[in-house]
């Protein structure tokens, strides 16, 4: 008979559903009343990051608009996934349009909200809108920018899984240097992905400065939720990033979804932060330094830089750019550890 | 009321009557003028309960559309040229999903060469996205077809463009006789959605459909505008009852009973047709217009019922398809297919290339003189098209076609005659 490991977990951390926790201070998640906003029965692969940011993202955006809320989707895994006709896990109204023009529709559908309420017709209803990172960082941005700029009353959210899943992986902008995708295969004198000059849209959203703007992961879903309820207490245009880890499209364990994006917080490789009107108003510290190895070295993406001779150069140079975000965000505070 | 107005002021006056909830707008000639008028009404607050969206594109513009239509709110938008094209998948979209946006279309020449005046290469190009195309003979009807596609597109659930001649209609003064808000209010009633994104019954919408059912979904689009095809008869009827003026339907004829040549064409063109029909028929000449009103629904029974008596058509049409000829002909021929008529294309009026009486008459009188070819191109330099061909032939790099062209004409300034 194998032994169940007993966990007892301490009040003041960010563990779900905390039981030791006052019940107004609890998750959403551990709330029966959730509303399951992304039910039971969808198609994500297993250890899916995007199924889990989601479910908790957008019932914790159902929570704060109290039942009231109309999502906006991309295309992409998250809309495939869940809504093979005739099923869809959906529980709440829910549009899928285009790839590129998400934050646009949401646009329109707030537009319309506004006008209804001024006649009466309508309740106080909220919109989100969400897509990956190739829906919103590449194909999506103009009316992403276009939403950012005209303070359109929208919470965007973005599930970076770092390239195009859906379609085979292939490379997005949103896709890490160095790292193997379909169309950045790890051959010839540079493997992998371009080390280019980034596309770190939640600091172009702040360029914007829209009236909020936060970074997740789905390792710190109590941050998680807090950031999508403190973002549903706000109007006008709000952006949240979520680093979803994706097994298919990074060669990673399913079981590891949740310790990689534990690493990539850990590492300063995804920094973890939240920014009002433009100005970082809070970062998530990190609690354990770690290199960027450790989490590299989980995912066969990364494989090519760990072969026979690993190629040390490349592994400093995303070092040094874990070591900028730390710099540039704050990332660790040495009186706290 | 009758006013002397312009085009597009007269097309803004229409919207705003037809009580819109969210108007987008991009500027592109030469429909600038119609959502400029509207954006100040919505600001001055003339259009109640209405929000007007500056967007960074025409392929956002079709996207909040969608966004507010699905969320139940009547919506407008204007487009031309390059600005549909931009769109297009949004386009297909609005149409997919069943969306009753309506969207004026100031119909303007695709480039490249980019040409900003007159044509119908633009919403041609989309014949078969999904939408219904209403053509526009005049800025009263222009003005009347705005009224009758809101409650077209609402009682089939369909997107509906109404498609003016860019700078012809759009920005000419003519009179126009506005209605009240009394008529337009008994015409058109409040819109009531099929779908809506609504908290209280909540639908998905845009989900994925496989071959199991993919054909079923865009039949039913098919069956909708055939459904058009019988609302659009009876809703002139109904215009005419309330507001007493004949406009829309799917066809206008013009002494067709007994002619022998028919001429087809759509848009503003047909006046200046009509005007030498008249100076034909008055040297007794056997000839007639059939005006093609709803391009789709096309009205393939309507224009085989017109033509049928007929020895001879000539299809007139400011559009090319490259590499067969024409685009309306190719449905006007399908019309008449098995009748043994004798069928003409003509492309006129390219890019904003006045379509003169004096070309007219002379084509037409070579069409009933059984001279005209297959396929014409009105008023075609010839001389400029073999001076660049013989380039081309003697020379490797013969450099840019269109610039080439252009100092050959050797004018400075845009000329449309």
């Amino acid at each position: 008979m194998s032994i169940q490991p007993v966990h007892f977990y301490q009040t003041g951390t960010f563990t779900v559903g905390n039981r030791l926790l006052a019940p107004e201070e609890r998750s959403v998640q551990a709330n029966m009343q959730r509303t399951n906003s992304l039910n039971s029965g969808h198609r994500a692969c297993q250890g899916c990051g995007e199924a889990l940011g989601a479910r908790y993202a957008i019932d914790a955006a159902m929570n704060a608009a109290r039942g009231r809320l109309i999502a906006a989707n991309a295309t992409g895994c998250l809309e495939v996934f869940s809504t093979p006709y005739p099923e869809t896990s959906w529980q709440i109204p829910w549009i899928h349009s285009l790839f590129g023009n998400t934050a646009a529709v949401a646009s329109g559908i707030a537009a319309a909200i506004k006008v209804k309420r001024q006649k009466g017709q309508a309740d106080d209803v909220r919109v989100v809108a969400q897509g990956g990172d190739g829906g919103t960082t590449d194909i999506g941005f103009g009316c992403l920018s276009g939403m950012f700029e005209r303070n359109d009353d929208v919470l965007y959210i973005c599930y970076d899984n770092g390239g195009y899943m859906n379609t085979g992986v292939q490379r997005s902008s949103a896709t890490p240097p160095a790292a193997r995708t379909a169309t950045t295969m790890p051959v010839g004198p540079e493997p992998g992905n371009v080390f280019g000059q980034g596309k770190f849209v939640p600091a172009i959203a702040m360029a914007h400065e829209i009236p909020y703007v936060a970074t997740a992961t789905v390792a710190d879903l109590r941050d998680l939720e807090n950031k999508v309820t403190k973002a549903m207490g706000m109007r006008g245009a709000r952006y949240i990033h979520i680093l979803v880890p994706c097994p298919l499209g990074w060669g990673a364990a399913s079981h590891d979804t949740i310790r990689l994006a534990r690493l990539a917080k850990e590492t300063g490789i995804f920094p973890v932060f939240e920014a009002e009107h433009g100005d970082v108003t809070g970062v998530l510290k990190i609690r354990r330094p770690q290199p960027v190895e450790e989490y590299l070295k989980l995912q066969k993406r990364y494989a090519h830089l760990f072969g026979k001779k690993p190629a040390v150069e490349t592994i400093a140079r995303l070092q040094a750019l874990a070591d900028k975000n730390i710099r540039k965000y704050g990332l660790l505070d040495r009186e706290a550890n | 009321m009758l006013k002397q107005t312009e085009g597009s002021h007269a097309v803004a006056e229409a919207v705003a009557l037809c009580r819109p909830e969210v108007i987008c707008a991009y500027p592109i000639s030469p429909q600038t003028h119609i959502v400029e008028g509207l954006g100040e009404m919505v600001k001055a607050g003339e259009i109640a309960n209405c929000e007007f969206i500056n967007v960074e594109s025409e392929f956002a513009a079709m996207s909040v559309s969608i966004g507010s239509s699905a969320a139940g709110a009547r919506t407008y938008t204007a487009t031309a040229s390059q600005g549909l094209l931009f769109m297009v998948e949004a386009v297909y979209n609005a149409s997919g999903l069943g969306l009753p946006i309506v969207m004026t279309v100031a119909n303007r020449a695709i480039g490249a060469p980019i040409n900003i005046w007159n044509d119908h290469s633009d919403s041609l190009s989309q014949r078969d996205c999904g939408w219904i195309q209403l053509f526009a003979e005049t800025n009263q009807e222009a003005l009347d077809l705005h009224i009758q596609a809101f409650k077209l597109a609402e009682e089939v659930s369909l997107p509906v463009m109404v498609c003016m001649d860019g700078f012809i209609l759009t920005h000419a003064y003519e009179r126009v006789d506005v209605p009240t808000q009394e008529q337009v209010d008994a015409f058109l009633p409040p819109y009531e959605p099929r779908q809506v994104l609504d908290p209280r019954e909540p639908v998905s919408i845009g989900a994925m459909v496989g071959p199991e059912a993919f054909a079923e979904v865009r039949y039913l689009a098919h069956a909708k505008q055939m459904q058009a095809l019988e609302r659009i008869p009876q809703m002139a009827e109904q215009f005419k009852a309330i507001f007493g003026r004949d406009s829309g339907g799917l066809t206008h004829s013009y002494l067709t009973e007994d002619a022998e040549t028919i001429v087809v064409a759509m848009g503003s063109v047909l006046g200046t047709i009509k005007d030498t029909v008249d100076e034909m028929r008055s040297e007794g000449t056997r000839i007639g217009v059939l005006g093609i009103t709803s391009y789709r629904p096309f009205p393939l029974d309507n224009v085989r019922a017109e033509l049928k008596r007929a020895h001879r058509v000539v299809v007139l049409e400011k559009s090319l398809a490259v590499g067969i000829g024409g685009i309306l002909s190719t449905d006007v021929r399908m019309a008449v297919s098995g009748l043994g008529l004798r069928g003409h294309t003509v492309v006129a009026g390219l890019g904003g290339r006045a379509i003169t009486r004096r070309s007219l008459r002379e084509l037409f009188s070579k069409g009933v003189r059984g001279e005209l070819g297959h396929l014409t191109f009105l008023d075609l330099d010839w001389n400029v098209v073999n001076k660049q061909l013989e380039r081309e032939r003697t020379k490797r790099r013969s450099g840019p076609a269109a610039e080439s062209m252009l100092r050959d004409v050797g004018v400075i300034a845009a000329r449309i005659g």
